[in-house]
């Protein structure tokens, strides 16, 4: 028995792929450009520049708030947030503090639990620094970026909540096609809020440590489960971890100390007035809703009553919109041929099959001529499979002592005999068959 | 040819009577000769101002009338505020922190102006970063006001106001966040427009206090107001606060008599210690109004002096956050250029937003604002206009400002609703002091109301010119 719960937090930022900036007409797509390429007085801070927030942005933001479930108040306002660093243009970033775009929604994992969504809100991303020898340069390209930062209430227990709330988080923005939040990119950037209570509990820890830079899926896992170790070790020797924030070291896979937190920093936040707030109608937003598409979880639920698929199948052909967009075309097609939903599932999930080269159409095509060879040849393929049988009867008897796996084997043996193509699925039925 | 108002300048121009570059070299003219005593200018653009001169020609002798139609300020030297980003001409918003800054654009306001084909004699003096009343308070030294030069023009837009004053330009643009156009319009007897916030883009202009600022006209006749303010207002996509209101032909509407309009008066704004002249020339110009056939009408205001508190901590916090960008990374200078009234106003926006106090403050500030613009909208059920002194005093002596860190505040308190509830409003000179001193009166009307407070000042104007005191110019 664990003696502790973790207590976990996720502040996740999204970097949208609109094509300008937030504030300005400036281009958005920044990555790999040269320094200080897509800057203009707006996003360079000049003075006297205006900040003019781009309506794409905010609609996708709220669109990302509604698929999570959550609230869209009907008034809202950007804030400004004060605080130096020499990567940011203004002094101040444009955020949002009290009046954020969506609150209060909800992601439901595989075990039932709900992870609340706090809010959704959107800013704008900061200039980076690039440190040379001595000298540290500014650029300003992702200066003015927008962001959408999407905050959790600290209801993870462990990594693999936070691993399918993650995956889950990235179908859905991938899905409102708002972002490719790729994290090797910086498209989606993570940090987890950890801290450790008593098992049985209900008060929040009086403490709680910020991570930085995990900036892959895989070392969210392992940052987390360091600090597991590492907070679990100072309150078994009666002390209480530091309130502070901690980087993640890649190479060691452990956290060092970044910066201690005394209190919460004093932004002195106040409404942006180069912004009037936002006020929506009822209608826009439905009208937001209905510009949506499908998502996977509805997808899933879809697959598993109108095609007739398993769950598991239904999750795998969910797994990318254009994977789901692709099956169902194939389906269309398939039913012209007398194709099943579920022939057409088993052949792309069982063939991996490279839904980006092969057409629909052509997919459906591949099928019916795989199930031509197991029609035509049936008998004659019965006939292969007794000769192959009896010449190693050590299948016989592996498969009598419930050696499943050397069924591939008489397969592979069977395909060598008759060297052609054909439908593995078929074959492996009628080896089954043959065995008993 | 210096002294033309605007109206009377592109008459000239279009019947060839002098040239733009005549014109513009006259204005020049004038600003080598008076420069020494005045101080109005922080930069001088002669040769781009001769350059857009001559462009100004070309199109003057090669277009129709209804081409000429398209620049309604062709060939009109114009000095700016020192705080309008100009695109290659340095812009220091008359702090030293910004001496080596030279945008890479142009404000709105400039472009617009260029647009229209006038000629930018260059950046005018200013209160640093505007912050005052006085523009003593300028890193590039005072500007003094033109008919006395051991007085202050006022501020922030001191340099504009004293260089039409002074007839070194045919009209001058000034930004007010509160008094700043017409406390200065008032001390130099010129006429100072400040638009309903969001009728003129802020965009270029350093921002000071981002939720009051507004561009404006300071010029010779209201006339003139009204042809600028024509080519300024309107929607900018580059400014989300600006309205979407329609622009009116303001100097085509200023004929409408005042017969039957309500002039509200408040006592409220009479405060104790007003120069006593001040009061009595508003009370003969409103006796005047009232023989035009206005009606005059008692109304309660709010005690103005409750703006101050509003205003100091509302300002003050977006001072705070507008100047954080100045922090010793670009701009070539540290933040230790920042003069000692920047770092109070630093000092207390900062302090007036940290957390603990943001509710105490800011917050109660903007309830505050919320019932002053309540209380004008009350008045305004009733009047169709306010009428007040402009200023409680005088031009102040120059030296005014010493450890007097409230004095724009205080000289201030009588503009101070009027722009914190976002009206329009203006300032017109109606008449002189025993000591030479300019007096005005201010014509506060609702939002949006640019062209019933235009064409009131107007009416005031054309009804009181053969008064002897218009004929006075400064001697410098």
């Amino acid at each position: 028995m664990n003696k502790y719960t973790p207590v976990i937090g996720l502040e996740v930022h999204v970097e949208l792929k609109t094509n300008s900036k937030m504030f300005c007409s400036c281009s958005a797509d920044y990555f790999g450009q040269k320094p200080n390429t897509h800057t203009c007085p707006v996003c360079l801070g000049l003075p006297g520049a205006l900040p003019v927030p781009n309506k794409k942005a905010i609609e996708w933001c709220v669109m990302i708030g509604l698929a999570l479930n959550c609230k869209i108040p009907l008034f809202s306002k950007f804030d400004r947030k004060n605080y130096f660093y020499p990567d940011l243009s203004k002094g101040y970033q444009i955020s949002q503090y009290d009046k954020p775009f969506c609150q209060k929604g909800f992601v439901e994992l595989s075990n039932g639990k709900k992870i609340g969504i706090t809010r959704v809100h959107m800013e704008e991303d900061t200039g980076k620094l690039i440190h040379e020898g001595n000298s540290s340069l500014i650029d300003f390209n992702r200066s003015g970026v927008p962001l959408v930062e999407i905050v959790t209430e600290p209801d993870f227990e462990t990594a693999e909540e936070i691993k399918e709330y993650l995956q889950k988080l990235q179908q859905i923005i991938r899905y409102l096609d708002v972002s490719n939040a790729d994290m090797e990119k910086g498209e989606m950037r993570l940090e987890p809020n950890i801290s450790l209570r008593k098992a049985g509990e209900k008060d929040l820890p009086k403490y709680k440590v910020e991570v930085k830079n995990i900036n892959s899926f895989g070392f969210v896992s392992k940052a987390i489960d360091y600090e597991i170790k590492r907070q679990t070790e100072i309150l078994e020797n009666g002390k209480t971890p530091v309130q502070e924030t901690r980087g993640f070291v890649e190479k060691k896979s452990s956290t060092v100390s970044q910066r201690v937190k005394e209190e919460a920093s004093d932004y002195r936040y106040f409404p942006e007035p180069d912004i009037p707030p936002i006020r929506w109608t009822d209608k826009q937003i439905s009208d937001l809703k209905s510009q949506m598409p499908e998502l996977a979880n509805q997808k899933i639920i879809r697959f598993e009553k109108e095609y007739n698929l398993s769950k598991y199948d239904s999750q795998l052909l969910t797994k990318s919109i254009n994977l789901a967009n692709y099956f169902q075309e194939a389906v269309t097609v398939g039913k012209k041929e007398n194709l099943t939903p579920k022939q057409i599932a088993n052949y792309i999930i069982n063939k991996k099959v490279d839904t980006e080269n092969i057409l629909p159409a052509k997919l459906i095509q591949n099928i019916l001529s795989s199930n031509k060879v197991g029609d035509i040849n049936e008998e004659e393929l019965k006939t292969i499979i007794k000769k192959v049988l009896s010449d190693n009867p050590k299948i016989g008897n592996d498969y009598k002592k419930g050696k499943d796996n050397v069924i591939q084997f008489a397969i592979g043996q069977v395909m060598y005999v008759i060297r052609k193509k054909i439908d593995t699925e078929i074959l492996r039925k009628l080896i089954l068959e043959e065995l008993k | 040819m210096n002294k033309l108002t605007i109206t009377k300048a592109k008459t000239g121009l279009k019947n060839k009577d002098f040239s733009a570059v005549g014109l513009t070299k006259a204005c020049l003219d004038e600003i080598k000769k008076t420069e020494p005593k005045l101080n109005a200018f922080v930069t001088i653009t002669e040769n781009e101002a001769l350059e857009q001169a001559r462009n100004a020609d070309k199109i003057l002798n090669n277009s129709t009338i209804e081409q000429l139609n398209n620049y309604p300020l062709l060939g009109i030297p114009i000095a700016l505020k020192d705080n309008f980003s100009t695109k290659g001409i340095r812009t220091t918003a008359s702090s030293k922190l910004l001496e080596e800054y030279i945008p890479p654009y142009d404000a709105t306001v400039v472009k617009k102006l260029k647009d229209a084909g006038a000629i930018i004699l260059g950046k005018t003096n200013m209160d640093a970063w505007a912050h005052g009343s006085s523009t003593e308070t300028s890193d590039y030294g005072a500007t003094k006001n033109p008919w006395n030069t051991n007085h202050l023009p006022g501020g922030s837009s001191g340099g504009s106001a004293a260089s039409v004053a002074a007839n070194q330009c045919i009209a001058a643009i000034g930004s007010e966040t509160a008094g700043s156009i017409r406390q200065p319009a008032s001390w130099c007897g010129v006429i100072g427009l400040k638009p309903t916030y969001g009728r003129v883009s802020r965009y270029g202009v350093i921002a000071m206090g981002s939720s009051l600022d507004s561009p404006g006209p300071i010029t010779k006749t209201v006339e003139d107001s009204a042809l600028i303010l024509e080519v300024l207002a309107g929607v900018d996509e580059k400014d989300a606060t600006t309205s979407p209101k329609e622009v009116s032909q303001y100097s085509k509407n200023l004929n409408k008599d005042v017969k039957g309009l309500k002039i509200g008066i408040s006592n409220d704004y009479f405060i104790k210690g007003i120069d006593k002249e001040v009061e009595e020339s508003i009370k003969t110009a409103i006796k005047k109004f009232e023989s035009l056939g206005a009606k005059i009408e008692d109304i309660k205001l709010f005690d103005p002096k409750y703006a101050i508190d509003v205003y100091t901590i509302i300002q003050r916090s977006e001072v705070s956050s507008n100047l954080a960008r100045y922090d010793g990374i670009r701009y070539g200078k540290d933040r230790d250029s920042f003069e000692e009234e920047a770092k109070r106003r630093i000092m207390f926006g900062t302090y007036a937003l940290s957390s603990g106090y943001y509710d105490q403050y800011y917050n109660k500030a903007q309830q505050v604002r919320t019932v002053i613009i309540k209380d004008f909208e009350k008045a305004f059920e009733k009047v169709d206009i306010i009428i007040a002194p402009t200023s409680p005093s005088l031009a102040l002596p120059v030296g005014a400002t010493k450890d007097a860190s409230m004095f724009g505040e205080i000289a201030d308190v009588l503009v101070e609703p009027s722009s914190i509830a976002g009206l329009s409003g203006i300032n017109i000179p109606i008449g002189f002091s025993k000591s030479g001193l300019p007096i005005g009166m201010q014509i506060i009307g609702p939002q949006f109301s640019e062209q019933l407070v235009l064409s009131s000042a107007h009416q005031y104007e054309i009804n009181t010119q053969n008064e002897n005191w218009k004929k006075l110019e400064p001697k410098l």
